[in-house]
């Protein structure tokens, strides 16, 4: 509950402070209605000279469309301004401050950094899933879309886990501030069902950088084309990551000394 | 001619600095050609899956000319590309133009010097993963030998037209602090009309009409279109015609803006 309440101040604290700058929410909002128009025509164009890719109908690649910005947004929210921060301080030796609190430091620093103007990229993600799901029609069963959010909710854990433990190695490697320019490039690949990509490649974005189960496995969820066997393997990976990347974050604060002390 | 002679100084002690600074950044040259190699394989692998199910071939593409054009604009596009317009606004916002202002040479000569530099260092790179990509993609040319000549001069044309362009756009920092929403819309543009998100024979009619008589074609989609062997002989000449007026358009706005754009300067952080 104390956890919670943390979470929830550390949002407020960052929401407060980006009130400040209200144009930005313009600038924002005129940069991912483009980015969302761009991405569409691209489907546009490519469904121009055909009925399907790979398998997939035009309705459900604009649902992965929808996921692709909405899981972008509320990375871009959240995680990767806060890991970006932590990267910084432990450069800097600001983490000091952190630690000496009396909370949990990984909940501290997972939130400490809030983008809220991303918050524009997860609403019109949201607004096209729900006009994707228009679409398809009785395809998306309740049970689709349960296990969709399921799956969406356990995608965003494997994600989060994935970051932090990439920031977590600044404790070792202190000059590393680019490492998430690596994570924002694979994302991109995202873009696309991951099934389109050569073996290596498809391989990369599934266990390297866990693109994959991010995106293109809970829209395969939504119009019903996942197995069950994936959907469990998803969950149980979601525990994995999160369980393993806590420990890897303990390990690593083990090697902190402080850069500023 | 003193003052070429000493044009040449200037830029042979700016590569030299450049090549230092680059190789002091090897970690991120990582990273960027991580992006180099990713880019041309997102849409190279959609059309080639779009050309499979349509039969073996969409609008006289074949999955081979797919991974030629996609090769081939790489190429292009990462010999063309400029990055001063995304830079601007940090470089005057925090006062870094001035020294650049102080020099007694024209600033664009500092940045045609990086840009040289920078192309010339990661080209060593571009090479081996044009090749990866047309060997595991099986890539297919029908380029004949004058195609091949013709293409040299569209691409330092491009490389002209592109860096003009973008130095120009890149002028909007003096009038606008914020530039991220301007540059996007230039990239959407680049995007559709330069034939990024496919090639310009697939997009529908409007589109290609406008694309002619934008420059951005010119900039990139033009001399892939002849690397590979898809344009006749007046259409090459047509399209250098177009190359060259489009430069020379460039180059008097470029004058006209800057002029105007100096005078509103003041420095911050000085």
């Amino acid at each position: 509950m104390r956890s919670l309440g943390l979470v929830w101040l550390s949002l407020r604290l960052g929401v407060l402070n980006a009130l400040q700058y209200r144009v930005d929410f313009f600038i924002q909002l005129f940069q991912s209605v483009i980015g969302l128009g761009t991405a569409l025509a691209a489907i546009a164009v490519v469904f121009s000279q055909t009925d399907e890719l790979g398998g997939w109908t035009r309705d459900e690649l604009v649902a992965l469309v929808g996921v692709f910005f909405l899981v972008g947004g509320l990375v871009n929210v959240v995680i990767r301004p806060s890991m970006e921060r932590l990267m910084e301080g432990v450069r800097l030796g600001t983490l000091d401050f952190t630690l000496t609190k009396p909370a949990d430091a990984q909940i501290l620093v997972s939130t400490r950094q809030v983008d809220v103007w991303r918050l524009v990229d997860v609403v019109l993600g949201s607004v096209v899933i729900v006009i994707a799901i228009t679409r398809l029609g009785e395809r998306v069963g309740v049970e689709h879309a349960t296990a969709f959010g399921l799956v969406l909710i356990a995608g965003m854990a494997i994600i989060y886990s994935f970051l932090l433990v990439l920031a977590t190695l600044a404790f070792w490697l202190v000059r590393l501030e680019n490492i998430l320019v690596i994570f924002a490039t694979m994302y991109e690949a995202g873009r696309w069902p991951v099934g389109l990509y050569p073996p290596w490649l498809r391989l990369a974005l599934t266990v390297v950088v866990p693109v994959a189960f991010a995106i293109t496995v809970p829209v395969e969820t939504l119009v019903g084309r996942l197995e069950p066997a994936t959907l469990v393997t998803t969950v149980v990976l979601a525990v994995v990551f999160l369980v393993g990347s806590r420990w890897f974050w303990k390990f690593g604060l083990r090697h902190y000394t402080g850069a500023s002390a | 001619m003193p003052e070429l002679g000493r044009l040449r100084a200037v830029y042979a002690a700016k590569f030299r600095a450049e090549i230092a600074l680059q190789f002091a950044y090897r970690g991120s040259l990582v990273i960027w050609l991580l992006g180099l190699l990713i880019q041309p394989i997102v849409y190279l692998v959609v059309w080639t899956t779009v050309a499979r199910s349509q039969g073996g071939a969409v609008g006289g593409f074949r999955a081979g000319d797919f991974a030629a054009y996609f090769t081939m604009l790489m190429i292009v596009n990462q010999l063309t590309f400029t990055w001063h317009f995304l830079e601007f606004e940090w470089r005057i916002r925090n006062g870094f133009f001035s020294p650049l202002l102080l020099r007694p040479i024209h600033p664009a000569h500092n940045d045609v010097a990086e840009n040289l530099t920078f192309k010339l260092l990661t080209f060593t790179v571009v090479v081996p993963v044009a090749v990866f990509l047309l060997i595991s993609f099986g890539a297919t040319f029908e380029t004949q030998a004058w195609q091949v000549a013709a293409f040299v001069p569209a691409l330092v044309l491009a490389m002209a037209l592109r860096f003009t362009f973008e130095w120009t756009l890149a002028l909007a920092a003096f009038w606008i602090t914020r530039t991220g929403a301007l540059n996007q819309a230039y990239f959407v543009a680049m995007l559709f009309f330069s034939g990024q998100v496919a090639p310009l024979a697939l997009m529908p009619a409007v589109v290609q009409a406008i694309a002619t008589l934008l420059p951005f074609r010119w900039m990139v989609s033009f001399p892939v279109e002849t690397a590979l062997g898809r344009l006749g002989p007046t259409e090459v000449l047509v399209g250098y015609g177009a190359q060259l007026a489009w430069i020379a358009a460039a180059v008097i706005l470029l004058r006209v803006v800057w002029r105007a754009g100096i005078r509103r300067y003041s420095a911050v952080g000085a």
